[in-house]
């Protein structure tokens, strides 16, 4: 992130510089002012949340926190949607990655003849509308007796990253020196061996931003989540849903639930954001 | 860059002809697994969607005899004024959000290409938005930032005269499209910012020297060179934000009346709060219809795109 001092910029006048650096800082505050006011807001009691004229000066407390871990007399804590999104976000993550660095590997290394079409079937199933197969899922689910519970989002949410994280790896594979790969053949190493032992290593960094994106695109899932699940199988998204018609003083617990809900990607999405980019463009843009 | 569908380089010796046939499996194998899992669980509820689009089928009424086949689904979807507005909805909803993302995208990319007091600290802030689980977000938003008598917008707005505005029932178009853009904006900054960053420092240099002022520069070479990064931004955007249904089932849930139900939301509401299977798949059919009309014109942008030389990064 670091960018040398250019000409054009040494000869920018001092007012405009510090001009443009306010305006800067003003654009990524208004922006982010929305998730601060979240975390903030989550701090207050009831009372101090709902003032007409918002208090920006408060004492913290963690009372709200509380009674969203362990839920109030009238709703359920968060803990059990918590449990279910850690884990199928982290299930299907794991087997969207069994999958897709074989796949990724049959269309670059050892590529298959058609990987072409291969790759636009991956990426065109990902332009398909989710709605267009809700009903037929609902159905199916419902037949199959699995309605409501996490096997199904897990299954679905693999099909929904498979693509990703084909197209990602893929884009790394393709980086992994020729030169390397002809060396461990000579060698006589056999496919697997040459798969752990020199490229997996190679790909890391790929494969952990494929995984985190996954994570990501799981964790926040809300359509699929909304439609299959209500209790046994819910997530954390499906949890607020209580609040579209919420009643009496909410809005502390409210911020303190929503920023519980966002924490773990937002952490996650800050200590990986340099191969952010490369996942969401899905490796084409690095 | 690596060129992504650039011909992947053979390093496997070459066998005899005899052998070529089950070395064919044999590469065919890895795939496979990932191969038969997309397509059982992607394309089956496709088929099956496209069955009962052909029947009358409401799930409030069981007993009632299934007629097969059936075009009455399709003429009841083409003959509702309500369809028509959804897929109004859903272009404005996604053409809006896309358009004013790319070019305040391109503004703070611009900005944060800069050197600029806590630059990596910035560039954290601007991204939040598009990380946070936009259910939550838009719950947020509804309550916390637009409601009426408790919202910090009304607040912050008081000073310049505007006072107590009841965005989302009033501007519920405005709110859903404004929604969309803060959180699309940090996606198209990321991107952009890599191509800003992808650009040669030397060329801009030589501009300069040449005696060509900010703007010139800007638009003969800065701006070709974005292009592709912006083409990208907008296809990948467009992909995401036609199927928004979170901010709409939080924030308006459609309303008031039908102004902001878009097409996920009215399928939504056909099949689950309705029952109407029928009429629900018959509708989900014409969509993703139209959807393969204007991907395969995607997927053709994406396929010169990926195999151009031109997109590297550092």
């Amino acid at each position: 992130m670091k960018a040398p001092r250019t000409l054009a910029q040494q000869q920018t006048k001092p007012v405009v510089r510090l001009g443009l650096g306010v305006l800067t800082w003003f654009i990524v505050i208004v922006f982010f002012f929305p998730v601060l006011w979240m975390v903030l807001t989550g701090f207050k009691t009831e009372p101090t949340a709902n003032t007409p004229t918002p208090k920006f000066v408060f004492s913290p407390t963690f009372s709200e926190y509380d009674s969203v871990w362990q839920g109030t007399a009238g709703t359920a804590g968060l803990r059990g949607f918590l449990e279910h999104s850690i884990g199928i976000s982290l299930l299907s993550t794991l087997i969207v990655l069994a999958l897709a660095l074989p796949a990724a590997y049959a269309l670059t290394i050892r590529p298959v003849r058609k990987w072409r079409d291969v790759l636009f079937f991956f990426i065109s199933t990902k332009m398909l509308p989710i709605v267009g197969a809700i009903i037929p899922l609902y159905i199916l689910a419902r037949d199959l007796n699995i309605l409501d519970t996490q096997r199904v989002l897990i299954l679905l949410y693999t099909a929904m990253n498979l693509p990703i994280a084909v197209w990602m790896l893929r884009s790394f594979l393709l980086e992994v020196p020729a030169s390397v790969i002809e060396a461990s053949q000579v060698d006589g190493a056999r496919v697997l061996r040459q798969l752990r032992s020199i490229v997996i290593p190679l790909i890391m960094p790929g494969l952990s931003a494929a995984a985190l994106l996954c994570f990501i695109f799981s964790w926040n899932e809300f359509f699929l989540a909304v439609n299959l699940t209500t209790t046994n199988g819910a997530t954390v998204p499906i949890y607020l849903v209580g609040f579209v018609a919420p009643e009496g003083q909410f809005l502390a617990h409210l911020s303190a639930a929503a920023t519980v809900a966002c924490l773990p990607v937002l952490i996650a999405g800050w200590a990986a954001q340099d191969k952010l980019v490369r996942g969401l463009s899905m490796g084409a843009v690095k | 860059m690596t060129v992504l569908t650039a011909a992947p380089r053979r390093v496997a010796p070459a066998r005899s002809p005899e052998n070529r046939r089950g070395l064919a499996w044999l590469r065919r194998l890895p795939l496979l697994p990932a191969m038969v899992f997309t397509v059982v669980v992607t394309q089956i509820p496709f088929v099956l969607t496209l069955f009962d689009s052909f029947e009358k089928y409401n799930l409030n009424y069981p007993a009632r005899p299934k007629q097969f086949p059936t075009v009455a689904n399709y003429q009841a979807v083409f003959s509702d004024p309500v369809f028509r507005t959804a897929a109004l909805n859903t272009l404005l909803f996604t053409a809006v959000p896309v358009i004013c993302s790319v070019l305040l995208g391109l503004g703070v990319a611009i900005l944060l290409n800069r050197r600029v007091f806590g630059r990596g600290f910035l560039r954290t802030l601007i991204i939040s938005p598009f990380l946070v689980m936009s259910a939550a977000a838009a719950l947020i938003w509804k309550y916390s930032i637009l409601d009426t008598s408790f919202g910090v917008l009304n607040f912050f707005l008081k000073p310049f005269g505007v006072h107590d505005v009841n965005w989302i029932g009033v501007h519920s178009q405005l709110t859903i499209i404004t929604f969309l853009t803060w959180q699309w904006t940090p996606f198209m900054v990321l991107i952009l910012l890599a191509g800003l960053q992808s650009q040669g420092e030397d060329i801009l240099e030589a501009a300069r020297v040449d005696g060509a002022g900010a703007w010139r520069t800007f638009r003969a070479l800065t701006l070709p060179h974005l292009r592709m990064y912006i083409e990208l931004g907008i296809l990948l955007g467009s992909i995401y934000i036609v199927q928004a249904f979170d901010s709409v089932y939080m924030i308006t849930q459609g309303g008031p009346a039908t102004d902001t139900t878009n097409l996920p939301y009215y399928i939504y509401q056909t099949a689950f709060q309705a029952y109407d299977i029928g009429r629900a798949s018959a509708m989900s059919v014409v969509v993703v219809l139209a959807t393969i009309l204007i991907a395969t014109v995607a997927l053709r942008t994406i396929s010169t795109m990926f195999s151009d030389e031109g997109m590297r990064g550092r």
